[in-house]
């Protein structure tokens, strides 16, 4: 991990509220594997002051750049936008844990909602590389909120779409579409990113199925170190006891059987 | 014969805390620092290494979210999440032992017996060369109320905890009370060898939309440069009533910063939130301190110590 103020290539609005910003990263030394993320100085001022965190939603090795995906919620992301092309980025990392790819028997599943899918990208983006099949179940608010798809769908994964404007998101109806997709599509291995009720529908299926299943989860950060504690959540170890762990250290990807989800 | 010129090399840095001989004054915060660190800060350049508040029994802390941001600041109620003092002693204090600073332990309880206990026990080990005893945590009882509030108490503590230990004691003060003046002094009176002014700002923050407080735990402590000016305050007021040295705690983002506690009456500097937004803010600072020294010509560090003009 280190910070760097990488060059921005790119920082453009996608849709109504999501960027999309690239930066070079020629001088990061580490390897960015996917589930990881960059804590970002959204502005070099005392507020919006601590830096936020976003997932890595692209890794291009050869080029040596790297891609975020992110929804503008509130100030930092806000001043985010802000950044032209040219100008620095300040990004500390590359942080945390990443996924397990685990499907080179069968295929992968990925289920995310809003901008949880800019975590899992890289993964589907790993597993074309590794000639893994994907398949994507990505849920939004709206149409308009469903922009990875054409990504996914260029790393060969097969998409289904589900939005709370078309009334087809809800819990039953996304089970009844994981199922036909289990039955079909031989997944052995299962990701999860952006939803509490969806990631507890997964934990439900992936253990009927004993199917390997991972979760990014997302928690207010203030080290990203692990060195504060502000991040934790539970984890439910096979004695059955309870363990609380850092998400910036010991995450962002925790096993999903294990995670407590509050 | 002129004198020579103060270069970076020809600095004094070593300043002095009860007893205590630190290489500089910049050293960081309980809570805002560990041991994950050292893979962006040399250690070894530091003035000491401050682990986060050790409590006897292990602590899971309080609900999330435990940060929040606010202009200028953030709020956390970690509640001294803990891992209890037989994982402090097997774990915690060997793996900062290849390091080359001093070690301060920073102790967190719930009685002066407690304290004392715990100071006994610690106190007792080689590696560690001073006591810190956070009774100003502001997440611990029940709406925000801390252990050194009082000052009976806090005198008493202090008593009773010179009693089991020869080490350096620290105490780290509130900034929560109507004066922090009554307290250093009966800190100072109890036998404290140095003060740490201060721990966090009891705070609160409500989202408006939800309008649910923005962390776990209700209130929680603010730090960041939103608290920096009454800390400064703080530091002067208890300069003025207390020989003891000051530690400065609270804001500290930037070289000039630390000059000004400094200039308030702190004799050294602890760094947190900073650490979180620059994470080599620790040695930044230093760096930033010895070039104002050079560009005023100030040999020794020690001339800022109170150095504020007031006519
Ligand atoms: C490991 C990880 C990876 C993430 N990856 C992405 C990503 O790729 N793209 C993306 O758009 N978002 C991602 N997020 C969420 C993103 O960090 C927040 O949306 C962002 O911090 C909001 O900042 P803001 O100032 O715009 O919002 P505000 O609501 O104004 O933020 C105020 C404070 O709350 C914190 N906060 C608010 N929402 C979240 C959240 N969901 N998770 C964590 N902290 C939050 C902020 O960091 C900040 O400290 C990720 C979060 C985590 C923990
Ligand atoms: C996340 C966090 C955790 C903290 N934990 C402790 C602690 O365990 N013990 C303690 O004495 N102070 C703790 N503090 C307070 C800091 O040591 C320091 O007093 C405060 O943050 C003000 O300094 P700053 O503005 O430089 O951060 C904590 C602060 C933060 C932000
Ligand atoms: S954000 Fe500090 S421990 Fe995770």
């Amino acid at each position: 991990m280190k910070a760097a103020k990488l060059r921005v290539l790119e920082n453009r609005q996608v849709s109504e509220r999501y960027w999309h910003m690239v930066v070079d990263a020629a001088e990061l030394p580490d390897e960015v594997k996917p589930g990881q993320f960059f804590n970002v100085r959204c502005a070099d001022e005392i507020y919006p002051l601590l830096r936020r965190p976003f997932s890595i939603y692209k890794i291009n090795k050869r080029e040596r750049t790297l891609e975020f995906l992110y929804l503008v919620k509130g100030v930092g992301t806000q001043r985010l936008t802000e950044i032209r092309a040219g100008e620095k980025a300040d990004v500390f990392g590359p942080l945390g844990t990443g996924f397990n790819l685990n499907a080179e028997d069968g295929a992968m599943l990925m289920l995310a909602r809003g901008v949880g899918i800019a975590t899992l990208a890289a993964l589907a983006q790993e597993a074309a590389e590794k000639g893994v099949r994907s398949v994507a179940v990505l849920s939004a608010r709206s149409r308009n909120d469903l922009l990875a798809a054409e990504t996914l769908e260029s790393y060969g994964a097969k998409v289904y779409k589900v939005t709370d404007e078309e009334g087809n998101s809800d819990v039953a109806s996304v089970g009844k579409l994981l199922e036909g997709i289990f039955r079909e599509e031989n997944i052995t291995a299962a990701y999860t990113c952006g939803s509490k009720r969806l990631a507890e529908l997964l934990q439900r299926m992936a253990a009927d199925k004993h199917i390997f299943a991972e979760i990014a989860l997302e928690e207010n950060m203030g080290c990203a170190m692990g060195v504060c504690f502000a991040c934790v959540c539970d984890i439910q170890e096979q004695d059955g006891s309870v363990r609380t762990v850092r998400v910036c250290k010991e995450g962002p990807v925790f096993p999903l059987e294990q995670v407590v989800i509050a | 014969m002129s004198e020579t010129r103060v270069t970076p090399e020809t600095l004094n840095l070593e300043v002095r805390i009860g007893g205590l001989r630190l290489q500089n004054p910049i050293m960081p915060a309980s809570g805002a620092f560990g041991q994950e660190m050292d893979e962006v800060v040399d250690f070894n350049r530091i003035a000491a290494i401050v682990p986060k508040s050790i409590t006897k029994e292990p602590r899971k802390g309080n609900l999330t979210p435990r940060v929040c941001e606010v202009p200028g600041g953030m709020i956390n109620s970690i509640g001294i999440q803990s891992k209890g003092l037989e994982y402090y002693l097997a774990k915690t204090i060997p793996s900062f032992k290849g390091y080359d600073v001093p070690l301060i332990s920073s102790i967190s309880a719930d009685s002066v017996e407690e304290f004392a206990e715990m100071a006994e026990t610690i106190g007792a080990l080689p590696e560690v060369a001073a006591l810190e005893l956070n009774i100003s945590c502001p997440n611990l009882k029940g709406n925000g109320l801390a252990f050194g509030m009082d000052p009976e108490v806090t005198r008493r503590l202090m008593v009773r905890v010179k009693e089991v230990t020869d080490k350096p004691i620290i105490a780290k003060l509130s900034p929560n009370v109507t004066s922090i003046q009554e307290i250093a002094i009966a800190a100072e009176e109890g036998g404290a060898d140095a003060l740490n002014v201060a721990n966090t700002i009891l705070a609160m923050a409500i989202d408006i939309h939800s309008r649910r407080p923005k962390i776990g735990n209700v209130m929680g402590g603010l730090s960041g440069p939103s608290v920096k000016p009454i800390i400064v305050r703080m530091i002067y007021q208890v300069r003025q009533v207390s020989k003891l040295p000051i530690i400065g705690c609270g804001g500290v983002m930037n070289g000039e910063d630390a000059i000004e506690m400094m200039l308030a009456g702190a004799t050294a500097v602890q760094v947190g939130t900073a650490s979180f937004i620059n994470p080599t803010a620790l040695t930044d600072i230093l760096e930033e301190i010895k070039g104002y020294m050079v560009q005023y010509q100030i040999r020794d560090v020690n001339e800022l110590i109170g150095g504020v003009r007031i006519s």
